[in-house]
């Protein structure tokens, strides 16, 4: 490809390819402070490519390829060439990765344990780990927690934050200090701002967690508070697992020993302020 | 006569998670999470050919039967499942 570049969030490294300049300048600068893949070699590579050689001018449209594709991805604008890299790396995760169990759902650190939430898109995932890490907690991860079927403890994948829609202003509003990437107005999911973790949770991406909670939020109802069976979250988990099947026992041992070990909750909450009070407080509960 | 003999010990993992047993079916890699009566049917069974009249006769040696008449329509289920195998 005619420009490259390399990072490495948490354990896994990506080299990301490109036929243009620009999606890897605005990706170099907002990783800046991530490391290298280890040994520089990376587990995973993302190609952003022109859909035809001329369209790498003319009406500029990127097509997602990588060591793992989705066959009818639609392509994106160019200018939306941050969120192709994002979707690619995504991507490679969800349908390559062998080493860890995947869990598609948000996590954060306190007291040296770590609070996961997951649930079906729009349940404010991303944006209570963002909210979170305002409050002082170690963000982890957004999108994926990584669960070790070895050790049971948690691998951080802090990549850039996902913020969508109304969740823009409210971490802007929370987070005045921090570094943000461009607005990206017209995504298919709506408007789209990436937020950077903060220094303390790329300084410690290395360091794997005990997990403590799981909580199941959605959002737009009355505060709730309702214990979930292990059966339960074991189903809602192989769900929100992308490579739950490919792991086969390896992934049933690590996700049993999961819903066994780990108490899990699942919350209504109206708004973010009573998400936050909220889960602050059944964090002191279950430390007791 | 239609005979039925569960899946080998050995290819099964089995962990109870509260009013559930999750089965881990080695042969195929599918995840099973079953209810009573399914775990008490795969005790009985152990690793022998058994008629339904006698798992039911092993069950009824543990259990007391309300409805004998439903098993051969479970041990069918399983068998479609895969946990157990209609010889």
């Amino acid at each position: 490809m005619r420009h490259a570049t390399t990072l490495r969030i948490g354990p896994v490294g990506f080299r990301i390819g490109s036929d243009w300049r620009a999606p890897l300048a605005v990706l170099d600068r907002l990783y800046r402070d991530y490391p290298r893949p280890r040994d520089d070699v990376a587990d995973f590579t993302v190609r952003l490519e022109a859909v035809r050689p001329w369209r790498r001018f003319v009406r500029p449209s990127v097509r997602i390829a990588g060591d793992y594709m989705l066959a009818d991805a639609a392509p994106l604008p160019l200018s939306l060439g941050l969120l192709a890299a994002e979707m690619g790396m995504n991507l490679q995760m969800a349908l390559g990765q062998r080493r860890w169990l995947l869990l598609h759902a948000s996590a954060v650190e306190r007291d040296g344990r770590a609070l996961l939430m997951t649930g079906v898109s729009g349940a404010g995932k991303s944006t209570l780990s963002a909210l979170l890490m305002a409050r002082g907690w170690r963000f982890l991860g957004d999108e994926f927690a990584l669960l070790d079927p070895e050790t049971g403890l948690l691998h951080p994948f802090p990549r850039l934050i996902s913020l969508k829609n109304a969740a823009i202003a409210v971490a802007e509003a929370a987070l005045p200090d921090a570094r943000f990437g461009p607005l990206l107005a017209d995504t298919p999911k709506g408007a789209i701002r990436h937020l950077i973790p903060d220094a303390r949770a790329i300084a410690a991406m290395d360091a794997p967690v005990q997990p403590s909670l799981v909580l199941f939020p959605s959002f737009g109802h009355a505060v709730a508070v309702r214990p979930v069976a292990g059966s339960e979250a074991f189903v809602r988990f192989t769900q929100a697992s992308t490579n739950y099947v490919a792991l086969g026992e390896r992934g049933f041992d690590a996700l049993t020993g999961l819903v066994r070990d780990v108490p899990a909750l699942a919350i209504d909450y109206p708004d973010t302020q009573s998400a936050l009070d909220l889960v602050e407080r059944l964090w002191r509960e279950a430390a007791r | 006569m239609t005979r039925y003999r569960a899946a080998p010990l050995q290819s099964l993992r089995k962990v109870p998670l509260d009013a559930f047993l999750l089965v881990y079916h080695r042969a195929s890699g599918i995840t099973h999470l079953v209810e009573a009566p399914v775990p008490e049917i795969l005790d009985a069974m152990g690793d022998t050919a058994l008629s339904v009249e006698q798992v039911r006769v092993r069950l009824a040696e543990r259990f007391d039967l309300e409805d004998g008449a439903m098993l051969e329509e479970r041990l069918d289920e399983l068998a479609a499942a895969g946990l157990i195998e209609r010889l």
